[in-house]
């Protein structure tokens, strides 16, 4: 293919019969981006990667590779490929032709694919396995095997159906890492789709957070994170309390990051500060921070995430009552 | 368990001095083959017995009015030796062979297209249903009810004449290897149909996907996933009506008007004229030469994945 390009999608919906899977959503991924669908279930990220991909048709706008419209093209002529969920590796072709198998139906000799597979197996660190079939792989070395196969055909973008959910946490956090590698040495542009934010936060240059089919808010990871634009992103980023405050009679809603909130000392003066009394329904201890959940009333989730240092300096457990409190500045207004 | 079984035996020695017999260690020794009883002995009176039975009934000797236990191997002589058994397992595996071509054929079609174009569960399960109606009623009734349509003044041969297709009535419709074979595929093409649709329906979906999405097209999945992924179905549906084919008679006779020999046929004719040891000598041969074809099929498809 002609190498990197840029994506461009406009306006593109996808229905199916009377719902609306993806509503009109305009997006523009420039090319060599690592690029990142992230949303709940049922939220149109899939949908969205699928139209890309060209194994869903296009309800309506335009998606764009390159200079190319590719809303026609089959999926093996758009210059994208896809690697999928379940990896899809055909169960009685041995690695190195499953990797060859696009060059197999162009008609390329076998020494000549198998070659070129081979060198795509080594890019993968799959070549000690070419001869196995892939039952007697482990999954993270099929998704290897999925990936070489998916870039054998030089593709202008490698998209990507939630690689890592199949893995175990250990070799999802390797793999994550290997993903980005492979990325940045190939200039492509991938795009992954996945559910779990700190997966997309650790590997993309650009999010896209997607709810009910629309995006929600597209951005690097730390804009995203320090600045959601409303209260779906701030919840489903993590890390935020999304608070409402009424203010000269309208109600508006803040987000504030649970590490920027602290425990005040008992019988600390609460005048002037922002502040937020609440009984501890649970300690949680994860090594670095020490997360807290607070009830209390008009509130339905309030964290505060202190360091494991400041927690046990001034312990405290379930069932307690205490202060917390936070500036001015912590308080991200968010839309409605 | 051995671990269990010898802390039982401490437990007791040091219990009781006297060495009582030990029951535990009894049953735990019988157990297994307690466990595998019922199906050895259904196997050994069911296959066993019958086949040991045939064989020994193939060495003995007969006359026009009685069998005579024996050890000739006269039988076997007569039966390899003349011509006649030569043309009729010739007959037979021409038989076997076009039966199996046609109904692979259609058995894959159908299969294919309940399997991939059929969207929806409900209409895939009607389909199939549909498929097996036919299998509601005998085997006898759905060989002679083509007898009325294919004959000489039959349905099909009245029709054709009355729309001016054709003049004199088609002779080879009816009693002949056509109608043989017509009767054959219409008994036993559901026999390739299921296990092919079984294997089809294994196919996960996502690998078409991953096929269009290397650029096949429409023949090549079909040439590079269904087709190889379906090979245990299809070995599987072959075993059936090879099998099958080469041991009917019935279908010959009613179907050829007695014009037609096969294997099966030489043997009840056999039977009908008490020459036991002949048609045992027969049928041990058509049963090597079927293992034999069964394992030449296994050997080019694993099945094993299916079972």
């Amino acid at each position: 293919m002609a190498g990197p390009a840029d994506i461009e999608l406009a306006a593109v919906t996808k229905l199916y019969g009377s719902t609306t899977a993806v509503d009109s959503i305009d997006l523009k991924i420039p090319a060599g981006t690592y690029c990142c669908l992230l949303g709940p279930s049922g939220c149109g990220k899939t949908s969205t990667l699928r139209m890309i991909a060209g194994h869903e048709t296009v309800s309506d706008g335009d998606i764009l590779l390159g200079d190319t419209h590719i809303n026609d093209l089959p999926p093996a002529r758009r210059g994208t490929a896809m690697m999928f969920q379940s990896y899809a590796l055909f169960p009685h072709l041995n690695c190195v032709d499953n990797v060859a198998f696009s060059l197999k139906l162009k008609g390329v000799a076998k020494p000549e694919r198998r070659a070129k597979a081979m060198e795509l197996l080594r890019l993968v660190q799959m070549d000690k396995y070419a001869e196995r079939l892939p039952a007697q792989l482990s999954g993270g070395q099929q998704q290897r095997v999925a990936l070489a196969r998916a870039l054998i055909t030089d593709p202008s973008a490698l998209l990507l159906d939630e690689p890592l959910s199949a893995l175990d946490p250990f070799l999802r956090v390797k793999m994550r890492e290997e993903l980005k590698r492979l990325q940045r040495r190939l200039g492509i542009s991938f795009i992954h789709v996945t559910h779990g934010q700190e997966e997309a936060m650790a590997l993309a240059d650009l999010v896209v957070v997607m709810n009910n089919g629309r995006i929600a808010q597209a951005g690097t990871p730390r804009e995203v994170f320090n600045h959601p634009r409303d209260a779906f992103v701030a919840r489903f980023i993590g890390g935020h309390n999304v608070l409402a405050r009424s203010i000269g009679g309208v109600e508006k809603q803040f987000a504030v990051r649970t590490d920027r909130i602290r425990i005040l000392p008992p019988n600390s003066a609460t005048n002037g500060v922002n502040s937020l009394a609440g009984q501890v329904r649970l300690v949680e201890y994860q090594g670095p921070m020490v997360h807290l959940r607070l009830a209390s009333p008009g509130v339905d989730e309030f964290t505060v995430a202190v360091t494991e240092q400041a927690y046990f300096a001034a312990p405290f457990g379930e069932g307690d009552t205490v202060t917390a409190a936070w500036n001015d500045d912590d308080m991200h207004p968010l839309a409605a | 368990m051995t671990a269990r079984t010898t802390t039982i035996v401490t437990e007791r020695r040091e219990g009781t001095p006297s060495r009582r017999f030990n029951w535990g260690r009894v049953t735990d020794a019988l157990a297994p083959y307690l466990q595998v009883a019922p199906l050895t002995l259904t196997f050994a009176v069911f296959l066993l017995v019958p086949i040991v039975t045939i064989v020994v009934v193939s060495f003995w000797d007969y006359d026009s009015i009685r069998v005579i236990p024996d050890f000739i191997l006269l039988n076997y002589e007569e039966l390899l030796t003349s011509s006649v058994t030569w043309r009729i397992y010739l007959n037979t595996l021409k038989y076997a062979a076009l039966t199996w071509a046609l109904t692979l054929g259609i058995g894959f079609t159908v299969a294919y297209f309940v399997a991939f174009h059929v969207k929806s569960l409900t209409w895939q399960i009607t389909l199939f249903m549909i498929c097996t109606i036919p299998f509601w009623t005998s085997n006898i009734i759905r060989m002679i009810s083509w007898i009325p349509f294919l004959g000489r003044n039959g349905i099909l041969n009245s029709t054709l004449i009355s729309m001016g297709v054709i003049d004199q009535p088609l002779e080879f419709l009816l009693f002949s290897d056509f109608s043989v074979v017509l009767a054959f595929v219409h008994l036993y093409v559901l026999f390739m149909v299921v296990p092919i649709f079984n294997s089809m329906m294994r196919i996960d979906r996502s690998l078409i996907e991953a096929a269009v999405d290397a650029g096949a097209s429409g023949w090549q999945v079909l040439t590079n996933v269904i087709i190889p992924l379906s090979k245990p179905g299809i070995a599987i549906g072959s075993i059936f009506v090879v099998t099958l084919v080469m041991g009917d008679f019935i279908t010959v006779r009613l179907m050829s008007g007695g014009q037609s020999a096969s294997v099966g046929l030489m043997m009840a004719n056999e039977i009908s004229l008490l020459q036991y040891p002949a048609a045992a000598a027969n049928a041990v041969v058509l049963l090597g030469v079927v293992l034999i074809m069964v394992a030449l099929m296994l050997r080019i498809v694993d099945i094993r994945k299916e079972l």
